[in-house]
């Protein structure tokens, strides 16, 4: 069972470093959107294990985000004038896993605290955890405070992005369906009756928070070196709420349908473009309706709760 | 529940959205646009970015409305090298993250061969390395920090920098307010504010003066008090606020009301007749400075704010849509000289520009595809701005 | 010492607008179970509706007269009312039975409808509007401090909506079927209580504070926007949960100490640019000592 995932996961990297070799043909716009979507897949699936398969309601995942990007940003930017270019695979999967641990580190802040809050008063502290992150990039003038960090090379491609993605999700998955990720599950369904049968729910869910932190990072580090910018105000607590979005609409907990929704919403702005003035106005009209026409989110058909 | 066939099934899941989107990129456009293709056709297309949604809509629309007038009236005098000027808007929603994907687009899907963008200098630091690596020449109207320009040398201004503008004020306030003392107060969100506020405390303090105290404020904040009344007690002489009219009107009437009488001075970012309509009686008598004002500046000025109001139902423009008017104008002008609208060529006419004659000023391009013009500082008298001075670079 | 008093007073008339929004918050909540995000968003509304109804007014009531300023006031906590009806009619109540999750979602793309779509050129636009002097405005000075009528019409209103809402929660018949649905909704529904009008009635009245608040707060800070619930939303939303969600005093009482907090923070060269994540920051400890805000109650988990 584990090598056939392991099989598939080596497969998907495969094809996204092909893929990446012949990016240059491609054309640059949906280039970009694709390794939008490979970030987004990586943000929704390690959000997913926090609210989804743990069921604790964290809205402050874009402040993780930030600091693995500022952390993976301001390790290239000193390191790459020291370094030959053959250096620069070595330097970024350097600078994306110290982006990931501090992100993680971060997530070790905001999950003990907040282990003793439920429901709504875990989302407003979350929410608060991740402004007062944003609020510390924008006053920190290392990290370029208001202006951003400029000049970030553009070192994500197609391979980094899915490559990436693909290993969020056999992580995340592998975690969630073994015997011990059956505790996240257990915390999410009746954390009382998990600690009754001898899961502790406070590792579970600073674990949670750890790793889906970790993974958020790295979808930070990739995104700087997309975009080659970071600026504060891009993470704020609109795009947690992005972030969250996609993973309700893909249905708490059901991985698969959190990686289409991820797909669905990167693209969806884009094919929206044409309407320009009205763009917001349907997405947030669509993210209505689509609540109200099917709120188990699109691709829940397998795990009822009770 | 059989975990295997679970497992087995969602990893099938990502595989097809990944398929699919490989199909996607192979599908939609095969190959990558050749660079700058857009004079193929009928039309040039021109490319702007700008924030049409979102917090800073105010001012993005107000440098598209200023834009999107010059390249009509460019159109309606004959076009560009025979052929019509086409604008293509593309919303950034003032969402970092956005001029990327956006200026991408505008580049390799839709042929543009510049871009026009943007008001705040975050998003202009943005799309800049993208508009350089692909050699398409990109004109901000409005974006004050020296970092963008430094980007590369496809990358121009049509505005002053903030040392420029910070210099001309700190001078104004040592010499024409004669004041030794003075307190800033600087709008936290926004680099423009905080690059005006910089260059300002330097000169000032090279002048000789005094910087009472130092406050900030985030940009949308309605309630000024607490700060406001941390400044009445460092008693400065004036008061430097280096922000953008939305914020200044409430400051200005909260310093009224607080009882401060000392002078309040901006920049550029003032300039709006929402200043003075939110603002009223507590603008009255405040000073700040700007690119032009219809006393001094040319017939072209003049006409300008005419046929702006003409077009916008009444609206006067404001120094954004000035600084994007011009941006276009520029661009035009560049193109006739180089008598082509390819990157290169376009690029070393507007680096050649000299004393161009736009609504905003003379813009000269000097070494560092920064526009050298002269500021005007301007006081509000009767709810109308006065001219008081020029300051030439 | 003037300075600390001055800015006692400011935090004071700050925090008496982020309590007056926050009642409608903890209101709401207090029922429901739910956070309305658009909730920041009808506070917008109601600026937006004083400004167009001030000239209407105007028309049949002399200009800044106290009694067109109740008027408008009044007229335009009723347009919030209804809007607040209509939307849970249309987007809440479909939901009803979901979890909570779901309907959070939904009050987010509500609350975001509202405003790109008050942004929108024919609507609104996204430029700043003046809006009119309701009242005029004189400022009382003593000392070396200044007191401003509007900041004390807004405490004196916002004291006097908390009486009156504990008011109708206590002792009205329909108080009581509220308080009776948020302690257990299938049980109130069992002894008669006709749900859908107590939660009509909820939103309702919750809208017609944040129509007050909008007013209120567009008198004492004349520029008003299509995104100015967002900021002053999110920050009354915080007082509400940090004075304890679900309870009414707790929520004014939030939102003064937030104010007040605030105000001696963005007071301080060197700390004002933190005065958000300040605020966040006093959140975030008071509800690691007190898990259920200050006034709240802590809700033990039935196993």
């Amino acid at each position: 069972m584990h090598s056939g995932a392991k099989r598939l996961l080596l497969v998907a990297i495969l094809v996204a470093a092909v893929v990446s070799h012949f990016s240059a043909q491609f054309n640059r716009y949906y280039l970009g959107v694709a390794i939008d979507i490979g970030i987004n897949i990586i943000l929704a699936v390690s959000l997913n294990l926090i609210n989804g398969h743990t069921g604790q309601f964290s809205l402050g995942h874009a402040g993780f985000m930030a600091v693995g990007g500022y952390s993976t940003a301001k390790f290239t930017l000193t390191l790459q004038p020291l370094l030959p270019p053959w250096a620069q695979p070595l330097i970024f999967t350097a600078g994306l896993l110290l982006g990931g641990l501090t992100a993680a580190f971060a997530g070790l802040g905001v999950g003990v605290p907040t282990l003793r809050l439920r429901g709504d008063y875990l989302a407003i502290v979350t929410l608060g955890f991740g402004e007062i992150i944003r609020v510390f990039f924008q006053t920190t003038e290392a990290f370029g405070a208001a202006t951003g960090l400029t000049g970030i090379p553009n070192w994500t491609n197609f391979g980094w992005a899915w490559g990436g993605a693909a290993l969020t999700v056999f992580v995340v998955g592998c975690l969630v369906n073994s015997t011990y990720g059956r505790g996240f599950i257990a915390v999410h369904d009746d954390e009382v009756a998990a600690g009754a049968t001898g899961i502790n729910p406070v590792r579970y869910k600073v674990t949670a928070f750890v790793i889906g932190a970790f993974f958020a990072g790295i979808a930070g580090g990739l995104y700087a070196h997309h975009k080659q910018f970071l600026s504060p105000g891009g993470f704020d607590f609109m795009k947690s709420i992005d972030i969250v979005v996609m993973v309700i609409l893909g249905g708490m907990g059901r991985t698969a349908g959190v990686i289409i929704a991820a797909v669905l919403l990167t693209i969806l702005p884009e094919a929206l473009r044409g309407f320009a003035e009205y763009r917001m106005i349907l997405y947030s009209l669509l993210i209505i309706v689509l609540m109200i026409a099917r709120p188990q989110g699109l691709f829940a058909f397998r795990r009822q709760k009770n | 529940m059989n975990s295997r066939h679970f497992m087995n099934k969602w990893y099938l899941y990502l595989f097809w959205p990944a398929a699919g989107t490989i199909l996607f990129i192979l599908a939609s456009t095969g190959c990558n646009k050749p660079v700058g293709e857009g004079d193929g056709g009928e039309t040039i297309k021109v490319g702007e970015f700008a924030s049409l949604t979102g917090k800073e809509a105010t001012f993005g629309i107000s440098s598209h409305e200023g834009t999107l007038l010059a390249i009509e009236e460019i159109n309606a005098a004959g076009g560009v090298l025979g052929k019509k000027l086409e604008l293509l808007t593309e919303d950034t929603q003032s969402k970092p993250g956005e001029p990327a994907t956006v200026v991408n687009k505008l580049i390799a899907r839709d042929g543009a061969v510049a871009i026009l963008g943007e008001v705040a200098s975050s998003r202009s630091l943005e799309a800049a390395p993208i508009c350089q690596q692909n050699k398409i020449p990109m004109i901000s109207p409005s974006s004050t920090n020296p970092k963008v320009t430094q980007v590369g040398d496809f990358i121009f201004r049509v505005c002053f920098t903030d040392k420029f503008q910070g210099d001309v004020l700190a001078n104004f306030a040592t010499k024409t307010l004669k004041a030794k003392t003075a307190a800033i107060f600087t709008d936290v969100k926004s680099d423009y504010s905080k690059g005006l506020a910089k260059y300002f405390k330097d000169k000032f303090s090279g002048n000789g003066g005094n910087i009472s105290t130092e406050l900030d404020y985030n940009g949308g904040d309605k309630d000024f008090k607490a700060q406001l009344t941390a400044i009445k007690s460092a008693n400065p002489d004036c008061i430097f606020v280096p922000g953008y009219y939305t914020d200044v009107a409430l400051i200005c009437i909260q310093s009224k009301q607080l009882g401060l009488n000392v002078p309040l001075f901006g920049g550029d970012g003032w300039e709006s007749e929402k200043l003075v309509e939110i603002g009223k009686d507590a603008v009255e008598g405040q000073y700040f400075s700007t690119h032009f004002h219809p006393d001094v500046g040319s017939e072209l000025g003049r006409k300008f704010v005419e046929h702006y109001r003409k077009r916008w139902n009444g609206k006067s423009p404001d120094a954004l849509a000035a600084c994007g008017y011009d941006s276009a104008l520029v661009l035009a002008d560049a193109m006739k000289r180089a008598g082509s609208s390819e990157g290169q060529k376009v690029r070393d006419a507007l680096a050649a520009t000299k004393n161009f004659q736009g609504v905003t000023g003379v813009i000269t391009m000097n070494e560092n595809r920064d526009a050298t013009k002269s500021a005007v500082i301007l006081q509000v008298k009767d709810g109308k701005y006065k001219f008081l001075e020029t300051v030439a670079p | 010492m003037t300075e600390i008093l001055q800015q006692l007073i400011n935090g004071l008339a700050l925090g008496a607008i982020y309590g007056l929004i926050a009642l409608g918050y903890t209101m709401v909540y207090g029922v429901l179970r739910f956070i309305n995000f658009a909730h920041g968003d009808v506070f917008m509304l109601g600026a937006f509706a004083g400004y167009f109804l001030s000239p209407l007014v105007n028309r049949f009531l002399p200009a800044q007269s106290y009694l067109g300023a109740a008027l408008v006031l009044v007229l335009a906590m009723a347009i919030c009312a209804g809007i607040g009806v209509l939307i849970e009619f249309l987007a809440y109540r479909p939901l009803r039975r979901r979890p909570k999750l779901t309907v959070l979602i939904t009050a987010i793309g509500v609350s975001l409808f509202l405003e790109y779509t008050g942004q929108h050129k024919s609507v609104f636009g996204a430029a700043p509007r003046k809006f009119p002097d309701l009242i005029p405005d004189t400022a009382w000075h003593f000392g070396g401090l200044v007191l401003n009528t509007n900041q004390v019409l807004v405490f004196v209103t916002t004291v006097l909506l908390l009486i009156a809402l504990t008011f109708i929660v206590q002792k009205t018949k329909m108080g009581t079927a509220m308080r009776a649905v948020s302690f257990n909704e299938q049980a109130a529904a069992l002894m008669g209580v006709n749900i859908n009008s107590v939660i009509s009635f909820t939103f309702g009245l919750g809208s017609a504070l944040a129509g007050a608040g909008g007013i209120l707060f567009a008198m004492n800070y004349a520029s008003i926007d299509p995104l100015m619930g967002v900021q002053t939303g999110l920050k009354a939303f915080i007082a509400a949960v940090f004075g304890g969600i679900g309870n009414l005093p707790g929520a004014a009482l939030g939102g003064l100490i937030l104010g007040v907090v605030e105000t001696f923070a963005g007071g301080i060269p060197g700390l004002s640019n933190y005065r958000d994540g300040i605020a966040f920051a006093i959140l975030i400890l008071i509800l690691l000592i007190r898990p259920a805000g200050l006034l709240g109650k802590l809700q033990t988990e039935k196993v």
